[in-house]
């Protein structure tokens, strides 16, 4: 053997060793991602489709652009912590102007409950209501403008206090009547409730009013007309002796006659 | 023949340089105030969350929110954030519940035990400054971006689910319907426009607050220089990004 020349197991070696390197090269080529490791062990690509994510709350600034009043009120007020879209929901898209339907107009008392409702767990100090004792029957944004939800410093209504006898009351024949058709109900009473006691009807006489035998149903009763209504009559010199009316019917749920 | 410095020459020169030096100066601001409007720049960021335990109310509208921004499944075992409700009794015992994540609130407390102390947590990715999940990612689908979040690429997650088992906080999940990991990226596509994260945007009372933990004059600084901060699980090292003002030592 001619000393220079490469022997052939060193060749066929070698060239095995070629070509384990070139495929491994060739196979990384091909399976690693072009950008992968120029920012870090990653694909720098990446954050561009993760960044390209479409975006649903546009942000209360975008609201701020036509709904400008709404806007200032609620900043101005308890809500001013709150998202346009915290109640809305997710509206960029009407933002941009290609929503077909407005943004939800939440109504019910649902929505506000879910932070209003009374839990133990909230901090101290937060509004809370038990919703079975505040004005079961009526909508939060009858009393409160979710826009500026300041508490009003005298109650909208009797039943913010008087609640229980509001919920009788509801569904008696006395319905249709105020409360101040029978109670006298001075302005202050709202502001200082126990210095300004409203007056009760003390007599007979006053349930006489509608009730009497003999006495026409009044049309103008303390500025309601009554006439509708079938109205019981009874004698009052013959019936209940020397009681009062309300020692025997509750007046806020009188019984059927 | 040497050049005299005339007169004139050196007047012209004494208006000149003092021109070109303050152009010099301002050129460099002007700059950057260009790039800042049109072009997010990662590597100047480096963001970061601050959680008031004393102003969460447990609405559930930051969890409600972020799976409507995220297109996060409804179903009550994937979440990117959740609120917890903690509850202390006097003798002791400790109760931990999140109805399907606290999305629709919570239920009134039904034991008749008397309470020593209560409140709400959310959790979230604490985007770790060294994240265990990115540790043991085999193919390098989860990574820590320049601005300092934690996210995955979905086109390179194998679903091996390793992310999953090594994060200390339960904060990912596998998606049904990738079957790649899912996580809170800090709302990624929303932070880089200039935005809110969905959840702090959403939170009614700005329990949450996002922004950058090196600059000083921030409203996340401002929390954190006036609050007791404490962070999930210090002693595992992953030094998280969430910041929670007040957490009560029972919180894990």
């Amino acid at each position: 053997m001619k000393s220079g020349k490469i022997p052939n197991q060193v060749l066929q070696v070698g060239f095995v060793f070629l070509l384990v390197g070139t495929s491994m090269i060739l196979v990384r080529q091909h399976f690693i991602p072009e950008s992968f490791g120029e920012l870090g062990h990653y694909r720098a690509d990446a954050v561009g489709v993760i960044a390209s994510h479409e975006i649903q709350f546009a942000g209360w600034q975008a609201c701020m652009e036509c709904h400008e009043d709404q806007v200032a009120a609620k900043n101005n007020s308890f809500h001013r912590t709150l998202s346009c879209e915290t109640c809305h929901g997710a509206a960029a898209e009407h933002a941009s102007g290609e929503a077909e339907e407005d943004p939800p107009l939440p109504t019910g008392r649902a929505l506000c409950l879910t932070c209003h409702r009374y839990l133990v767990s909230r901090p101290t100090g937060f509004p809370q209501i038990i919703e079975e004792l505040h004005e079961p029957a009526k909508l939060c944004h009858t009393c409160h403008d979710p826009h500026d939800p300041t508490p009003s410093e005298r109650p909208e209504s009797c039943s913010g206090c008087h609640a229980a006898i509001a919920r009788v009351k509801a569904v008696s024949h006395h319905a249709p009547l105020d409360c101040e058709v029978c109670h006298e109900v001075a302005p202050e009473h709202f502001l200082r409730p126990r210095s300004n006691i409203p007056r009760k009807p003390f007599e007979r006489a006053f349930c006489g009013n509608c009730h009497a035998a003999g006495v026409d149903t009044p049309a103008n009763f303390r500025g309601v007309d009554l006439t509708a209504f079938e109205v019981p009559k009874v004698d009052q010199d013959t019936h209940g002796g020397t009681l009062l009316c309300w020692q025997c019917h509750y007046q806020h749920s009188p019984e059927a006659r | 023949m040497s050049k005299t410095y005339e007169r004139r020459e050196f007047l012209a020169d004494l208006v000149k340089f003092p021109c070109a030096t303050l152009l010099l100066g301002v050129s460099g601001p002007i700059k950057a105030l260009a790039s800042a409007g049109n072009e997010y720049q990662a590597s100047e960021h480096n963001y970061a969350m601050g959680v008031q335990i004393e102003k969460c109310i447990g609405c559930g509208k930051c969890v409600e929110a972020c799976k409507i921004e995220n297109d996060v499944p409804m179903e009550p075992y994937y979440f990117r954030t959740w609120v917890e409700r903690y509850i202390i009794y006097t003798d002791g015992e400790v109760s931990v519940d999140s109805p399907n994540g606290g999305i629709n609130g919570f239920p009134p407390v039904e034991s008749d035990k008397d309470i020593l102390r209560t409140f709400f947590v959310p959790k979230l990715c604490n985007h770790c400054e060294n994240p265990p999940c990115v540790q043991v990612c085999p193919v390098g689908a989860t990574f820590k971006s320049q601005d300092g979040v934690v996210l995955v690429d979905d086109d390179y997650c194998i679903g091996c689910r390793y992310c999953i088992q090594a994060c200390p906080y339960g904060a990912r999940f596998l998606d049904p319907r990738t079957h790649t990991a899912g996580k809170c990226t800090f709302c990624y596509h929303r932070i880089t426009e200039g935005l809110l994260p969905a959840c702090v945007e959403i939170c009614p009372t700005q329990a949450r607050i996002f922004g950058e933990l090196d600059k000083l004059s921030t409203p996340l600084n401002r929390m954190m220089r006036q609050s007791n901060i404490q962070v999930l699980k210090a002693h595992m090292n992953t030094e998280p990004k969430v910041f929670y003002s007040d957490l009560d030592g029972e919180v894990r």
